[in-house]
């Protein structure tokens, strides 16, 4: 009898622990905010390749300045890493060369910020995603989740920080332009809310059909993302990943980590049902003999 | 009926405490024997390696790149070690809940595998974090990312742990003399049995839910939104297979701390276990064709990572699913041992495929360990040996329990 009930209490506190987890993850998707996300509308047909982002966004965030010798080249593919945060390639293409920048692209859903299990990745309010150095262990999740391989990891210091493109947080958040969008010299780069920014790049695609693919990549492409594309080719040819499913990252794991509390219910449950039942089964069948 | 002459450990009977535990720290047993002679060495130079690892960063000695974050030390010593793990709640399962007497022998020894595996391979993980000091931000409470499948794996690795101890806690108690506490521990151990059942459930699939968001960068073989239920189903015969394992050599090394009647008591225990097994296996290999079939990858079998994949499939599930229900209905216990054997190298070849091989599989560079990265991932293991066998030759693990426990 005495042991019975402290196991009673003991399956009743981890199901009272289990309704408080369960609690904060209904609460936790991500917030539908009442501010709208401020992005970055990237128009690749007036792109000049000329690099001045990739030298602004150097010098704004107190990175090594770009190596002058090493320009964009069709054929040569320059990724980011922990000393750049974005890059600009160039592409042969149907249309001829075109210059693509790249950067972190600020999803709406951020498969990095529903990994990280710190909340050092965090979307912001609005809009960018930031990343937080006092609350990151360096367990490279986000690393692993980012389906556009964004974050990147200082695999060479003995204090590693996670680096990528935060939008400029500070600046944007001061009310000034990100370093990039402020060096474009050709305003291939316009910054504004997502909503603005949808509505601009459509109106470029049906004022001038003949010089844009119409779509935009950025709109559905990982469940929204705040960098849009305008590309006078198919994404494919200018080096986009087109694989990439047109809904929500977090969504993904949403279905196990829902399940996470009625598990923590029932299962406590129905080991003790099972338990006493087998108990009582052999206890008569002990007696019989 | 108890061959005392044999046994060389004894439980304190009366001793102060402190004194009890000085003696039992020293070594016991020769210490030139071939298992010493090789681990030592290698597990210098580990310890050597992590000190590398710390000074100058993960990069000088890991061969990670910024597409492939994760290798040996998270595909091997956390997901693959933690599936062999497994058995302990099986086990637990068995006995606590399902009243199987026949198993309780082994109980004891499965619970302090598994105990030791998760504080070795979690351990593991803070070799692998950037920021290890920083560990404790989602346990306090200033930082929850509840959102994240890691956390909630961190959560139940932390919890699991100390369910695990409580468990093990009445052999400690036992070993020292605590007649009082061995009762109290004793009283705990199914609401822990229970609880570390939940657990396991949760963050076995966890594991593998851990990887969801990875979509592109998994070969479409080994990616589909049913891995969390596989690596929970796997995480079942991965688990016996190792008690199996395990369990042949125990026989043989500590063989003088087992008792007679226990010695002969596991070929029973073996042919058991070779059922359920057998059984697990069955429904496994019916959910990976499932899995097939609703992915609809039928022309990627006929890539290399196809006949890869049906390797794995065939000659790592099929096969020794069938040396289970053959041994089974043989009662070949050489068989089961071998069919463990070849299910512990399939086990290790589908998390590997999942968190290694399979995963950016199209990159221009692909990641290999490097010769360092294995060396530490061998030195954790040596020291998990080490303790396991300071533990086995002291307390009352594989021998049987004091007799004034009978009477509390
Ligand atoms: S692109 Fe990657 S790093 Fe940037 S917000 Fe999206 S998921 Fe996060
Ligand atoms: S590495 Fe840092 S930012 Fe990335 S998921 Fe881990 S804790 Fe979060």
């Amino acid at each position: 009898m005495n042991i019975n009930r402290r196991n009673f209490l003991g399956v009743l506190g981890v199901t009272g622990l289990s309704l408080c987890t369960g609690e904060k993850l209904k609460a936790s998707p991500v917030k539908e905010s009442k501010k709208e996300f401020f992005g970055v509308l990237y128009d690749s047909t007036r792109c000049v390749g000329c690099q001045s982002c990739e030298f602004a966004c150097a010098s704004s965030n107190g990175l090594p300045e770009p190596d002058a010798s090493d320009m964009p080249e069709v054929g040569k593919i320059r990724k980011t890493n922990e000393t750049r945060r974005t890059v600009v390639n160039a592409y042969n293409t149907s249309q001829g060369e075109v210059y693509v920048k790249k950067q972190c692209m600020q999803c709406n859903e951020p498969a990095c910020a529903a990994a990280c299990l710190t909340q050092a990745m965090y979307k912001t309010e609005s809009g960018p995603v930031i990343w937080r150095d006092e609350k990151c262990m360096g367990c490279r999740y986000c690393m692993v989740s980012c389906p556009f391989d964004m974050p990147k990891f200082e695999y060479n210091s003995p204090n590693p920080d996670i680096t990528k493109c935060d939008m400029c947080y500070e600046r944007t958040s001061e009310g000034q332009l990100p370093a990039c969008v402020e060096a474009c010299p050709s305003e291939a780069l316009t910054f504004g809310t997502r909503r603005e920014l949808l509505a601009e790049a459509h109106r470029r695609i049906s004022e001038n059909p003949e010089m844009y693919h119409p779509q935009i990549y950025g709109e559905a492409e990982a469940g929204g993302t705040g960098f849009l594309y305008l590309s006078p080719v198919p994404f494919e040819e200018i080096g986009l990943n087109t694989s990439l499913q047109k809904s929500s990252y977090p969504a993904l794991t949403k279905g196990f980590l829902y399940s996470v509390p009625s598990i923590f219910v029932l299962w406590p449950a129905i080991l003790l049902g099972i338990h006493k039942s087998v108990r009582s089964n052999t206890n008569e069948a002990e007696d019989n003999e | 009926m108890n061959n005392s002459n044999t046994i060389i450990a004894k439980d304190n009977d009366g001793m102060p405490l402190i004194k009890f535990l000085a003696e039992a720290i020293k070594s016991k047993g020769p210490f030139f024997t071939p298992f010493n002679m090789i681990s030592l060495p290698i597990m210098l130079v580990g310890f050597t390696l992590i000190v590398i690892r710390f000074v100058k960063g993960i990069g000088a000695v890991a061969n990670l790149t910024q597409e492939v974050p994760w290798g040996l030390w998270i595909g091997f010593d956390v997901v693959t070690g933690v599936a062999f793990a497994g058995g302990a709640y099986v086990i637990t399962f068995m006995v606590y809940i399902l009243n199987m007497k026949k198993y309780h022998s082994i109980v004891r020894v499965t619970v302090l595998n598994g105990f030791l595996a998760y504080v070795f391979y979690a351990g593991a993980l803070l070799l692998d974090l950037g920021k290890p000091w920083n560990v404790i931000n989602p346990i306090i409470g200033n930082s929850f990312g509840v959102s994240s499948v890691l956390f909630l794996v961190a959560w139940h690795f932390l919890l699991y742990m100390i369910a695990m101890l409580l468990e093990f806690s009445p052999a400690i108690a036992e070993w020292v003399g605590l007649k009082r506490a061995r009762k109290i521990l004793g009283g705990m151990t199914l609401a822990a049995v229970i609880f570390g059942i939940t657990l396991s459930t949760l963050h076995q699939s966890g594991l593998g839910a851990l990887y969801l968001m990875a979509k592109e960068k998994i070969h479409p073989l080994w990616y589909s939104e049913f891995i969390p239920i596989l690596f929970f189903i796997s995480s079942i015969f991965a688990g016996l297979s190792m008690v199996i394992f395990e369990g042949s050599i125990s026989q043989k090394v500590f063989a003088s701390q087992i008792s007679s009647k226990n010695h002969h008591a596991h070929d029973d225990i073996l042919h058991g276990l070779s059922k359920i097994c057998a059984l697990t296996m069955f429904v496994y290999f019916f959910m990976q064709v499932l899995t097939f079939v609703h992915g609809k990858h039928y022309e990627l079998l006929n890539t290399p990572m196809g006949y890869w994949y049906l390797t794995e499939m065939i000659g790592f599930v099929l096969l020794p699913m069938a040396l289970f229900f053959h041994s089974y209905r043989s009662r070949n216990i050489f068989l089961i041992k071998l069919a463990a054997f070849i299910t512990m190298i399939g086990v290790i070849i589908n998390r590997l495929n999942v968190t290694v091989i399979g995963f950016r599989w199209d990159a221009a560079q692909h990641y290999y360990p490097s010769w360092m990265e294995i060396v530490v991932t061998l030195t954790v293991l040596f020291v998990e040996i080490w303790i396991f066998r300071w533990i086995i030759n002291r307390l009352p693990v594989l021998r049987d329990p004091p007799s004034w426990v009978k009477n509390l």
